[in-house]
């Protein structure tokens, strides 16, 4: 990917010279496009001139632990109970969140940072990084998912595609990610989850596409900026003004 | 064929007639659907008395279909559903309108391969490859593959040609007691179409072991399930058969997916005893397939549709595509899946170099994943638009299921 804006670099968080992505176990956890969100983080700090690598880690790899962003995507039952069994087993998530590394996890990802989640009608163990558990729902929630932020993060509107059988409870140890208007989410009332710098999300896929503040927020986290400089978001405007004009529309 | 049977099948006729001549559709579905709320086993009558070949998978059927109907046509007529309607009313609809035929070749919904493998007791089935496709309402992959193994069980003495590229579809086809010695199954035939995609196919269905890829093999790591070896194999423009021989391969439909299209037509056909030497040369007269690979001259432009359903399907299209202006178009209505995330399953990187132009109900999804891409575009409101802003000369036109027939009406339906 090549670098093309001519934005002065923000300093460095650490001592690595270069943004550090890791996309966790894309042979399991990689169901809905999920790629995306690592394209548009790297694009969007390559856009900022900071140089980035990416790093994409089989479920047959350790896990590096120095990275900066590490992601989660989507992935079905069996791939999900699997990616949590190898996750447990390696511990790099954990020593990686502990030493202040941001992780975003999405849809299965989102699950199984939690205590536990469901697959295969059978209770699985999490990896406890995030105080929530989930089960499974009355019924699978297919659709657009919408919903105002937590306010705290200083976001506009999640905008999102959810596909999910799981509902996910949360407990006094994270707040939610935002509050649903449009969709199910983690219950029907509240959606997603975060905690320090771990955040998840049922906007599936790549939820970051739909939503660049989020994504630029991730950035933030991840290089102690304050503040980025701005990007062109002529078309991400209009993908989400689009959206809200959809479901504004199928309400009527 | 008992009365009610007939009646049905009658009424049948006479409604796909009238959708037709109302130009509500082309009929393929409608009268199908009213034949059988008359005679709910009106298939199996249908069916009955023909020796039929199924074709499933989620990319190709259509085409493959084609084919195939084409190389078995050396035998004697074909009923066949040829508009792509792939559920059982379809089926119906195709072989009440056809009459008596000693062959049917029917293009499958991978979802009804279980229902119309009873309804119509196949000759032999061809299963050609699975891939995400539509998630928001089709069966995960694995699922999918685990409800055809079931099906395939059930029905021991049907001949199935299987796509040995495709793990999931090898593993589909092979029930366990048969895998597990040595001695390739007996009803299988192996043949090799190529397969671009893989990020369906990293993890074993049967043990949940990493699969490993090398060149053309594969294999999993943790128990015997690997490529099996293929009787029939594409090679440069042509085909190889069973016994070794190569058959020259001309084909109207671009790309190399299409030549692994008729190799599996050839597979498929030479189970009705149909020698690939007598079959090839009818492939190379099919020229559009339900508006697919359709060439319209527009305006000083010659206009070639070509239809991407899923991430697969993309990549197949890119490879078809000649180096020339590229119209997208994208729309997630009912029959396409109303979730857009699979884009960023593609890398459009190939369209690089092109004058690219988008259009669509989801024209702005596509946008921002080809900004992220690197792909400059244009955005366009309409097919019109499209074909103003290009140069006289090729425009090729890949759009997802809605948007293609959306652009093959205003192409007055083009076949």
């Amino acid at each position: 990917m090549s670098t093309e804006a001519g934005y002065p670099m923000p300093p460095s968080s650490g001592g690595e010279s270069s943004l550090r992505i890791v996309w966790i176990y894309p042979d399991l956890l990689s169901t809905y496009g999920d790629r995306g969100n690592m394209l548009i983080l790297a694009r969007r700090a390559e856009l900022r001139g900071m140089p980035v690598e990416t790093i994409e880690v089989r479920s047959d790899q350790p896990l590096p632990v120095s990275a900066d962003i590490y992601l989660l995507g989507g992935g079905e039952d069996g791939p999900q109970a699997l990616g949590a069994q190898r996750l447990i087993a390696d511990g790099g998530l954990r020593r990686a969140a502990q030493q202040g590394s941001v992780v975003f996890g999405v849809c299965a990802g989102y699950q199984l940072l939690g205590g536990s989640f469901f697959a295969k009608g059978a209770k699985c163990a999490g990896l406890d990084l995030l105080d929530l558990h989930s089960d499974r729902g009355p019924s699978r929630a297919v659709g657009e998912l919408a919903g105002a932020i937590d306010p705290r993060l200083g976001l506009p509107p999640l905008s999102g595609f959810e596909n999910h059988g799981g509902r996910t409870h949360l407990g006094s140890g994270v707040s939610p990610l935002a509050r649903v208007s449009t969709g199910i989410g983690n219950d029907g009332a509240t959606e997603g989850a975060w905690r320090g710098k771990l955040l998840g999300t049922y906007s599936h896929g790549p939820a970051l596409a739909r939503n660049p503040a989020l994504a630029d927020l991730l950035l933030r986290w991840a290089t102690g900026a304050h503040q980025l400089p701005p990007l062109d978001e002529t078309w991400s405007d209009r993908l989400r003004a689009e959206r809200t004009a959809a479901l504004t529309a199928s309400r009527q | 064929m008992p009365l009610r049977a007939k009646v049905a099948s009658s009424v049948s006729r006479t409604a796909a007639a009238l959708s037709r001549a109302a130009g509500r559709g082309d009929g393929s579905v409608i009268g199908g659907w009213i034949g059988l709320k008359i005679d709910p086993d009106l298939l199996a009558h249908l069916a009955a008395g023909r020796a039929i070949a199924l074709v499933s998978g989620t990319n190709g059927k259509t085409t493959t279909t084609r084919l195939t109907a084409a190389a078995v046509g050396v035998l004697g007529r074909v009923a066949t559903n040829s508009f792509g309607a792939n559920m059982p009313t379809g089926h119906t609809s195709a072989l009440a309108k056809a009459g008596t035929t000693p062959y049917a070749v029917l293009e499958v919904d991978e979802h009804y391969l279980a229902q119309v493998l009873e309804a119509t007791e196949p000759h032999v089935v061809a299963l050609l490859n699975l891939s995400r496709d539509q998630l928001d309402r089709a069966k995960e992959v694995a699922m999918m593959a685990q409800l055809w193994r079931a099906a395939l069980v059930r029905h021991p003495s049907v001949r199935v040609v299987a796509n040995a590229d495709d793990p999931m579809v090898v593993w589909a086809a092979t029930p366990p007691a048969l895998r597990s010695n040595q001695v390739e199954p007996p009803a299988v035939t192996w043949f090799s179409a190529g397969q671009r995609w893989h990020d369906d196919s990293w993890v074993c269905p049967e043990c949940g072991s990493p699969i490993e890829r090398m060149s053309d093999q594969w294999w999993c790591t943790g128990c015997p399930l690997r490529r099996p070896e293929p009787q029939w194999v594409v090679e440069d423009d042509g085909v190889v058969d069973p016994a070794g021989d190569w058959h020259k391969v001309v084909l109207q439909l671009p790309g190399r997916v299409n030549l692994g299209n008729a190799a599996t037509a050839l597979a498929v056909a030479a189970e009705f005893g149909v020698r690939p030497t007598d079959a090839v040369s009818r492939l190379g007269g099919v020229a559009s397939v339900a508006g697919r690979y359709a060439q319209v001259v527009r305006d000083g432009r010659t206009v070639r549709l070509l239809l991407a359903k899923n991430p697969a399907s993309w990549l197949e299209a890119f490879d078809m595509a000649d180096m020339a202006p590229t119209l997208l178009s994208i729309n997630a209505r009912d029959p396409d899946g109303l979730d857009t995330s699979w884009l960023f399953d593609v890398d459009f990187a190939p369209l690089r170099g092109r004058q690219v132009l988008i259009t669509g109900d989801r024209a702005y999804d596509l946008a921002v994943r080809l900004d992220v891409n690197g792909v400059p575009f244009q955005h366009v409101r309409t097919f019109a638009d499209a074909v103003a802003n290009v140069p006289p000369g090729r425009l090729e036109v890949i759009a997802n299921y809605t948007a293609f027939q959306d652009i093959r009406a205003e192409l007055d339906r083009v076949n």
